[in-house]
């Protein structure tokens, strides 16, 4: 069954989806559609986190949001991270601490810090370690054993509040 | 598909279509939908409805929106009215669940493991429907009826959830392989009403509903020293037992029917624990 055509807003831009089915997730109409291959897919539970996108601002699964009910909303996802083709502090405190090995979970990991940054107080030293942990707690990484990962959030609080450059 | 704005919204379009999906946070919906298991014509989405976002307080109780999500079970207020549920709240899924995923989800899909029913079973919770025809409200053990079985009728939507603040401490315990993103082996919610001097047990995952022990309620009210808040030890292990007889547990992929029964007394005897200190000798 058609959804008819809706306009999706992702990263500041509004996209026409002419002939989508009515079924199908933001994850899949983001990368087969819209061709924002970044979100990746692997479960479609909601189990892996790689397919993580902020909409509204709020972390979510892209593959467990229906995507004509997210018209109106405004989607974020790992390619509105660095619109201006520059790093951002996430994706600069994953390199640095060499956080990234196969880089399935990369782009989900990335939305997920890129959230607990925005939710935590200004100013302060290094967020608490379980809230760290329970921020990521819905992002599967099979690689990296999740240290280098947590050193690079510890790197990204810093540059997003200025203690380092 | 149809998205609604207000209630009245929603239960018109219901009743045009009576056989539509109601999405809300689409957290179980949406796996079933991807895996093309689930057919439908019309889905009707429900998460942009004022009336059924939030929650306020009437007198001595709440009225909890059906589109509350986990997220804000553990915000504001809530988790000081009720700590129970925002414990519940907390150990759903990850971030990316409890962001979506709603109370009234929850109640729609009345799995035998979901986290936030024990919490209104020991709350004594009444659920409210609504529909074009009107409002009805039921209790939670009128409202589950089986396993992933409840008591909505075809043009009905869950509008809100009625619990009681009670003065006394809560507790919600479950037992599963890890934190986070975890279907619960076994899990208890215990709540203290000191003005009604009683404690309500609610059981998840070891019995096709959440069931209440209520032998070892009525058993342990009698056995509390309500004036120091404290209990002897050979109470609490009768208790610990009574409420491993209340479970009806089965066998499955997560844990069998014997360690469901255990785990579930091990439960109870914590979480009273944490509620009352020992009895002085």
């Amino acid at each position: 069954m058609s959804a008819g055509p809706y306009v999706l807003r992702v990263n500041g831009n509004d996209h026409e989806v002419p002939d989508a089915h009515l079924g199908e997730s933001l994850l899949w109409v983001l990368r087969e559609r819209l061709g924002l291959p970044g979100s990746k897919n692997a479960c479609e539970e909601g189990e892996c986190g790689s397919c993580s996108v902020q909409v509204d601002g709020e972390l979510v699964c892209s593959c467990l949001v229906l995507a004509a009910a997210a018209v109106g909303r405004e989607v974020t996802t790992i390619e509105g991270l660095a619109p201006d083709g520059e790093l951002a502090d996430v994706q600069r405190a994953f390199v640095e601490a060499g956080a990234v090995q196969c880089g399935f979970c990369t782009p989900g990991l990335l939305m997920a810090v890129d959230t607990l940054l925005d939710d935590l107080p200004d100013g302060g030293g290094d967020p608490d370690d379980l809230i760290v942990r329970e921020a990521i707690s819905g992002n599967l990484c099979r690689c990296t054993g999740y240290g280098r990962i947590l050193e690079a959030v510890s790197i990204a609080a810093d540059l997003r509040r200025g203690n380092r450059t | 598909m149809t998205i609604a704005r207000t209630l009245e919204d929603a239960c018109t379009a219901l009743a045009e279509h009576p056989d539509a999906l109601l999405l809300a946070g689409g957290t179980d919906l949406m796996v079933g939908i991807n895996r093309g298991q689930v057919g439908f014509d019309h889905v009707v989405v429900i998460d942009r409805v004022d009336e059924l976002r939030g929650w306020r307080r009437e007198g001595d109780e709440l009225v909890l929106g059906a589109g509350l999500t986990y997220s804000e079970m553990g915000r504001g207020e809530l988790p000081v009215l009720l700590p129970a549920l925002a414990q519940a709240a907390r150990t759903v899924g990850s971030p990316q669940i409890r962001n979506a995923g709603t109370l009234g989800g929850n109640l729609a899909t009345s799995s035998p493991a979901g986290d936030t029913l024990p919490v209104l079973a020991a709350l004594d919770a009444t659920v409210v429907l609504r529909s074009s025809h009107g409002t009805r409200q039921l209790a939670l053990d009128r409202f589950v009826t089986g396993v992933k079985q409840n008591a909505l009728e075809p043009e009905e939507l869950i509008e809100a959830v009625r619990v009681p603040v009670l003065d006394g401490p809560q507790e919600f315990l479950k037992v599963g392989t890890r934190n986070a993103m975890v279907i619960s082996v076994a899990s208890l919610a215990l709540v203290v009403d000191r003005a009604g001097r009683s404690v309500r047990v609610g059981l998840g995952s070891v019995a096709p509903v959440p069931v209440r022990a209520v032998e070892a309620e009525a058993f342990v009210d009698g056995a509390i020293d309500w004036d120091t808040g404290s209990v002897p030890d050979a109470a609490v292990d009768r208790f610990s037992g009574l409420v491993a007889e209340a479970a009806r547990p089965i066998d499955d992929q997560r844990g069998t029917a014997a360690y469901r029964s255990h785990a579930i007394g091990v439960l109870a005897r914590r979480a009273l624990r944490r509620a009352f200190s020992e009895s002085a000798p």
